[in-house]
């Protein structure tokens, strides 16, 4: 069966990939984004249809007239086929409630604005009115903050926000008001799997008013070694000590993370060393892969590549590949819908020839 | 399947402890999730209903009752509240404010906003302050990041403000 896909969408909202941002053997990605409500309009729950298209043009009108996201495209959800939405699902675009209603329908006036610049990006009748978020390759709080802020200040002054002097940016639910804001970080945390202390820092990190998830945020399972780290508080704090703190923290778990891979390197070489060949070796010949297998893998070959005991892929490559061997995005490469069994043979094409064209650029290279 | 530490709620959360080489997993719903300690995060679902539903399970404190009225601009009442976790409207917030501050300062340890002011509330004297403040750590901000285009925009707001008669 095939299906209407919006041309446009190929390459959007992944500039972070490209970044060479710091830390980012360890740290994938930085999110920073804010929940903003507008005066005179219910919170989502008591939104009506109508509702929900005054406050997408509202919200395109004030995009429209300002500098930062002027030229952004917008796009309405309902207008985009199931393949595509799960796409921007699997960039980490959009949030699975503002492509999925809670009868399984698409929410009607839920859409998606992002910048040309690829790293800004703006949600529209969400759970909250506004989710406005930026999102940066490598370790990078204080720039993705700095930019999700320009863009609530351009926003701000052309939409009517609600705003208490107490309580702060009003949001649907209260475990985001105040600030509204919510930083995260996508972390790849191996060495610390490995030697059995990853359970001992994350605990650390609940008694600091900081929570971990899973790649696809909440309620999703861990795989591949990867843990979003963000606040879990939002109020009574600024911003800027919302985002220290987190800094500060992941800096730290980052050196555990650094230590835990010496320890792995100086006391089991030879089976660290076999782990990282075994995934890469399985990864180059499989003909068939779970998403999972495929994470667990390319977590064992990403760590390989930062202990320099893998000359290729590049850690790019990598990150490249988890986001385009997801479902959706080989469905859109094959320009068809792939069940399980179909999906698991084109995600072993696409990593195979993958990691044969980066090996052959690296050895070539030098 | 019920949550193993409660017994009461829907398991909805798969915790695996590590403990001295040995592993063991666990069903919890996420309320009791989140007195372990463990990341239910508040983005996506409404850990806050079980917290609430905790709240006014145990019938203590200044939980959200039913003999609350409904807010008069939206209509949502204490119980919708309590079953979804969302509030109605932003005027929600003022109709229930004495019970949310409670609330607010169990799930964030505070109720009152410190971070930035919204400026076109900025009418008085402290608000005008604190935009003072959020203009000031933005500059120290843009500088860090070498901003410098935002940074002099910056300077020039807070000129403006600190000038004024």
């Amino acid at each position: 069966m095939s299906e209407r896909q919006v041309p446009e969408l190929d390459g959007q909202g992944l500039g972070w990939l490209e970044e060479a941002g710091p830390d980012r053997d360890i740290v994938l990605s930085t999110r920073v984004r804010l929940a903003r409500n507008l005066q005179g309009f219910p919170f989502a729950v008591k939104a009506s249809g109508e509702d929900r298209e005054r406050l997408l043009e509202r919200a395109r009108e004030a995009l429209r007239s300002g500098d930062i996201l002027g030229a952004a495209d917008v796009w309405r959800m309902e207008e985009l086929g199931a393949s595509d939405r799960t796409l921007l699902l699997e960039r980490h675009l959009v949030s699975r409630e503002l492509i999925l209603g809670p009868e399984g329908d698409t929410p009607r006036g839920s859409a998606l604005a992002l910048g040309r610049d690829r790293t800004l990006g703006l949600m529209i009748n969400e759970e909250d009115h506004l989710r406005l978020q930026a999102l940066r390759g490598g370790f990078q709080l204080v720039r993705a903050w700095h930019d999700v802020d320009q863009l609530d200040e351009e926003l701000g002054a052309r939409l009517p926000y609600a705003f208490h002097h107490e309580f702060g940016f009003l949001t649907s639910c209260p475990t985001n008001v105040g600030t509204g804001l919510r930083a995260s970080v996508l972390i790849h945390l191996p060495g610390l799997v490995l030697t059995k202390q990853i359970q001992k820092v994350l605990e650390g990190m609940g008694q600091l008013g900081l929570t971990y998830r899973g790649l696809y945020g909440e309620g999703s399972r861990i795989v591949g070694n990867f843990f979003q780290i963000s606040n879990q508080t939002t109020l009574g704090k600024t911003e800027e000590d919302l985002i220290d703190q987190l800094e500060s923290l992941v800096a730290r778990v980052i050196g555990y993370e650094k230590q835990a891979r010496s320890v792995l390197l100086r006391e089991a070489p030879s089976v660290l060393e076999d782990k990282v060949w075994r995934a890469y070796g399985i990864l180059q010949n499989a003909r068939s892969l779970s998403f999972e297998e495929m994470m667990n893998l390319l977590s064992g070959v990403r760590l390989g590549v930062s202990l320099k005991l893998l000359k290729s892929p590049r850690v790019e490559t990598i990150s490249r590949v988890m986001i385009h061997a997801q479902t959706a995005h080989l469905e859109r490469a094959a320009r068809r819908r792939l069940d399980e069994t179909d999906a698991d043979v084109f995600r072993a094409a696409y990593v195979r020839e993958a990691l044969s064209a980066d090996g052959t650029s690296a050895s070539s290279g030098e | 399947m019920n949550c193993e530490h409660c017994g009461e709620r829907a398991a909805e959360i798969t915790l695996t402890e590590i403990e001295s080489d040995e592993m063991r997993t666990l069903h919890l719903c996420s309320a009791c999730a989140a007195l372990k300690g463990v990341g239910s995060g508040p983005a996506d679902s409404p850990p806050i209903a079980d917290l609430l539903a905790h709240l006014g399970g145990a019938g203590s404190g200044p939980g959200f009752g039913s003999d609350v009225e409904a807010c008069e601009y939206c209509g949502t009442r204490a119980q919708d509240f309590r079953k979804t976790g969302r509030l109605g409207c932003p005027q929600c917030y003022v109709h229930f404010a004495g019970q949310l501050r409670a609330l607010l300062r169990r799930v964030h340890g505070a109720s009152q906003h410190m971070g930035k002011v919204y400026m076109s509330s900025a009418v008085d004297i402290d608000d005008a302050e604190a935009r003072l403040d959020t203009l000031r750590r933005r500059l120290a901000r843009a500088v860090e990041i070498e901003d410098f285009e935002s940074a002099a925009q910056l300077r020039d707001q807070i000129h403006a403000l600190t000038e004024a008669p």
